[in-house]
């Protein structure tokens, strides 16, 4: 892990956040719609609306606007939301961002308790019935809409069995057990259709490796099945889940805003929401300077993961 | 879901809803004025809308008693807690709780004094003397003094900007001794009053934003932005205390999610549902909620570029007014509960409602296609409608409209566009053929009509008349209220002559409160007030 590495994953960081946060700009410069108009609405007078787009900066050159958006963001300052009068866009962000990130954290634990056993069992009985019955099962909950499956769960547990109560998200630095409770049915919706697919990417990743020779090599030497899948299938077949399941974190903490809908919780995907149709641009670049900072980050932690689990690739880089 | 005075505002009008345990079946006895008004008018040929249980109900037999916290859920966040700061129908509604202006607004539509006990308006109506409420007090415990009156008039002047009407309309607020206060109009103006329900704050008070200080029944507790606010009875407050201990506005998504959360007990009253929801709530859960049915207060119609080609022929315009069948937009939308308009005003404000404009076009495909060949336009034309893609019911209002206009050959696109987009091109620049929206308005009659003046800011119509700049000119400069009346009625029909916007409806608001509670009251203005929401004792 050399230290040329790491530099030149930091620059690529770099360079994807300068260019996503100049595109989003750009996007907003385009897109009908001004934020001046719609925080004033129908009443506004013509004066208020050029007095509050004076105020937001509207009227400076568009390069110097991104200019400046980019010095304070580097200074780590983010400004104020247009659409909340008085709100800087951290507050808005670290009020929301425990809500996602404990989201995610469950449903990670979630995947990975579930799919890890489910993927090996389908692959120790492939063609069998455990396999047949779990394969099916993935291919349904794949093809079921993340809405509607929240829809059906809020129905099912929240109103004719009553095992939550839609829309009493308990705030987790109030009362975390509370909130861990609350997070139940929302971690499923979120955990329920990523692990279908972890399982039958699992399942087919290890079914590959047991056709490699080394495995015949392992068989033959007298090694039982249990511990050739153990210690070297597995090893080999975690490669790929593990780039998979970084692409899945990545889209849970970028917040998963139908299940935050559904379920009513406040995160990140929901501030996304109705922050673009406010033109609410400076919580709009915030929000998107987090995503590409997480995808770019998980991607780093990944590539390193790598080296532990895969000595090929220690070699070769 | 946000925004401006257009859109959603909520109440209706006199009927002062008393919930008791109204069971599905339960049928009102004495239903109160808002259903006759609804039957006097044009929907008369809906039979089918005889639904007991949306009725308001007013036999209550849930005795009130103090204490208890409800929760009203809102699909849309609030825009600022300053009371001075330009806001939208939804945010008014709920501040209502909090603030009082010189006098406030009455479920009735009257104006009764408030922070002020009494006044006096001046013969010539360019001075309107006010007395201040004898040991009034802040939420904070602190004295309203005449400071904070002048202040509060002066600062809300200030913010909205020396271009808008009430800055233009306000000559100077003079402390006559501590307990008297004047202010002195630019030019004559009987109609000044329903302006002075602007919040009268403390002048001390530097974020009132932040920390919001009023005279209201309620104070503040707190506001988590895209989550809630959090209101408790003002012990201080100088009229009826409020029965609720505690409010919460509590701010969701969507409808769907808001139904579901109303269904789960999460929340107890939610407003504006659809007839579906309604149906939902009277076959399953009608021991749990009282649907409550009052009107919106907006006018609903298909508002017309009348600058466009070739909606700039008043031909073509009256034909889009024979085309178009409002029954069944009603009836479609609403159940035939909403109140069919054909003007600018709502009938809730009887005193200036002309009601022939409602009867004036009626539904005849034959006299539009007349009328359009007669315009030359005898095999149709293109016609684009913009409408906000957020709300459904100017969605459906506009698809329904499409297909009724077809039959007089009329090829309409509809063009669904974000609010913030509909807001600055077709509001603010003018730039459409046609759109779906519903407007608000206060008491006042002006607020409703005077965005028809030829050079109003706000008359995205395009709308230009010499005699109707004539007649609101008049009316505003009348200090009689007979001949006042008189002048708005004749601009109501005026603007229904020359067909200036296909006017179709006052929407029905149908409101759930869960059958814990009772009190619920409609407004003509923008208004959830909670103040005489009360638990039943069992």
């Amino acid at each position: 892990m050399s230290l040329q590495y790491f530099i030149r994953k930091f620059i690529t960081l770099i360079l994807t956040l300068l260019l996503i946060t100049l595109l989003t700009f750009t996007a907003f410069t385009i897109i009908p719609g001004d934020a001046a108009i719609s925080k004033l609405g129908t009443d506004a007078t013509e004066e208020q609306v050029e007095a509050l787009r004076e105020e937001l900066g509207f009227n400076d050159p568009l390069p110097l606007r991104y200019i400046n958006w980019l010095t304070s963001a580097l200074h780590g300052d983010f400004g104020e939301s247009y659409q909340y009068s008085g709100v800087t866009v951290a507050e808005l962000l670290t009020a929301r961002f425990p809500v996602t990130l404990l989201l995610a954290t469950l449903s990670l634990i979630l995947i990975l308790v579930v799919s890890f056993p489910l993927g090996m069992l389908c692959a120790m009985y492939t063609g069998k019935w455990p396999d047949t019955l779990i394969n099916q099962l993935s291919q349904i909950t794949m093809a079921v809409p993340a809405f509607f499956l929240g829809m059906m769960m809020t129905w099912l547990f929240g109103l004719v069995l009553k095992w939550f109560q839609p829309g009493a998200f308990i705030d987790p630095f109030e009362d975390f057990i509370g909130c861990v409770r609350y997070m139940i049915f929302p971690t499923i919706a979120v955990a329920l259709p990523k692990i279908a697919m972890v399982v039958k990417f699992l399942r087919n990743s290890i079914l590959n490796e047991l056709h490699q020779d080394y495995v015949r090599t392992a068989r033959s030497k007298g090694v039982r099945s249990l511990r050739v899948l153990y210690g070297h299938v597995l090893k080999n077949a975690l490669i790929p889940v593990i780039t998979f399941l970084a692409m899945i974190l990545a889209e849970i903490l970028a917040g998963s805003i139908v299940v935050e809908q559904v379920f009513g919780l406040p995160g990140m995907g929901r501030l996304l929401i109705t922050s673009i149709s406010a033109r609410d641009y400076p919580v709009v670049q915030a929000i998107v300077t987090y995503i590409t900072t997480v995808v770019v980050l998980i991607n780093f932690i990944v590539d390193v993961l790598y080296q532990f689990v895969d000595p090929r690739v220690r070699t070769t880089s | 879901m946000k925004k401006k005075r257009i859109l959603f505002c909520a109440l209706a009008l006199l009927v002062s809803v008393a919930l008791g345990a109204c069971g599905q079946g339960s049928k009102s006895s004495d239903t109160q004025a808002t259903e006759s008004a609804s039957s006097e008018n044009g929907s008369a040929t809906d039979t089918e809308n005889a639904d007991a249980s949306t009725k308001p109900d007013t036999s209550s037999d849930g005795t009130p008693t103090t204490g208890g916290s409800v929760v009203l859920g809102m699909t849309q966040d609030l825009v600022s807690l300053d009371p001075h700061e330009t806001t939208d129908a939804g945010t008014r509604s709920v501040v209502f709780n909090m603030y009082e202006g010189l006098v406030k607004a009455t479920s009735d539509g009257d104006l009764e004094p408030a922070v002020a006990s009494s006044y006096v308006i001046s013969e010539d109506a360019t001075c309107y003397t006010f007395t201040l409420r004898d040991g009034i007090l802040f939420s904070d415990g602190t004295a309203v003094t005449v400071e904070d009156i002048q202040y509060s008039i002066e600062r809300y002047a200030q913010i909205q900007g020396e271009t808008s009407s009430f800055a233009k309309a306000v000559d100077s607020v003079v402390i006559d001794d501590e307990n008297t206060v004047s202010i002195y109009l630019t030019e004559a103006n009987s109609e000044f009053l329903a302006q002075l329900t602007v919040a009268i704050i403390p002048a001390s008070n530097a974020t009132p934003a932040g920390n919001p200080i009023g005279t209201g029944p309620f104070r503040y507790v707190s506001y988590s932005v895209g989550q809630n606010l959090i209101l408790e009875r003002n012990e201080y407050y100088w009229g009826d205390a409020a029965y609720l201990d505690q409010v919460e506005f509590k701010f969701i998504a969507d409808t769907e999610t808001a139904f579901t959360q109303l269904l789960a007990g999460t929340i107890d009253i939610l407003n504006y549902l659809t007839t579906s929801q309604v149906q939902t709530l009277e076959t399953q859960y009608a021991e749990q909620f009282h649907v409550v049915e009052g009107s919106m207060h907006l006018v609903h119609a298909l508002y017309l570029n009348n600058a466009c080609e070739p909606l700039s022929d008043v031909r073509v315009r009256q034909a889009l007014c024979y085309a178009i069948n409002r029954d069944e937009i009603n009836q479609f939308l609403f159940g035939g509960a909403s109140e069919i308009i054909g003007s600018h005003m709502i009938p809730a404000l009887t005193t200036w409602y002309e009601e022939s404009t409602a009867s004036m076009y009626t539904y005849d495909v034959e006299k539009a296609k007349e009328l359009l060949t007669e315009a030359g336009y005898g095999n149709g034309f293109d016609l684009t409608i913009t409408v906000p893609g957020s709300y459904s019911q100017h969605v459906d209002t506009a698809q329904i409209i499409a297909s009724e206009l077809e039959a007089v050959g009329i090829n309409v696109t509809i063009q669904e566009v974000e609010w913030s987009s509909w807001l600055t091109d077709v509001y603010h620049n003018r730039d459409y053929e046609a759109t779906v929206i519903s407007f608000d308005g206060d008491l006042n009659p002006s607020d409703w009509l005077a965005r028809y003046k030829s050079d109003a800011s706000n008359n995205f119509f395009n709308y230009s008349s010499e005699e109707y700049d004539s007649l609101l000119e008049q009316a505003l400069a009348a200090i009689d209220t007979n001949e006042k009346a008189d002048l708005y009625k004749q601009m109501q029909i005026n603007l229904a002559e020359h067909a200036v916007a296909v006017y179709i409806e006052d929407p029905a608001d149908f409101v759930a409160v869960s059958a814990d509670y009772g009190g619920y009251v409609f407004y003509p203005t923008s208004a959830w007030d909670m103040s005489t929401v009360y638990p039943i004792s069992e």
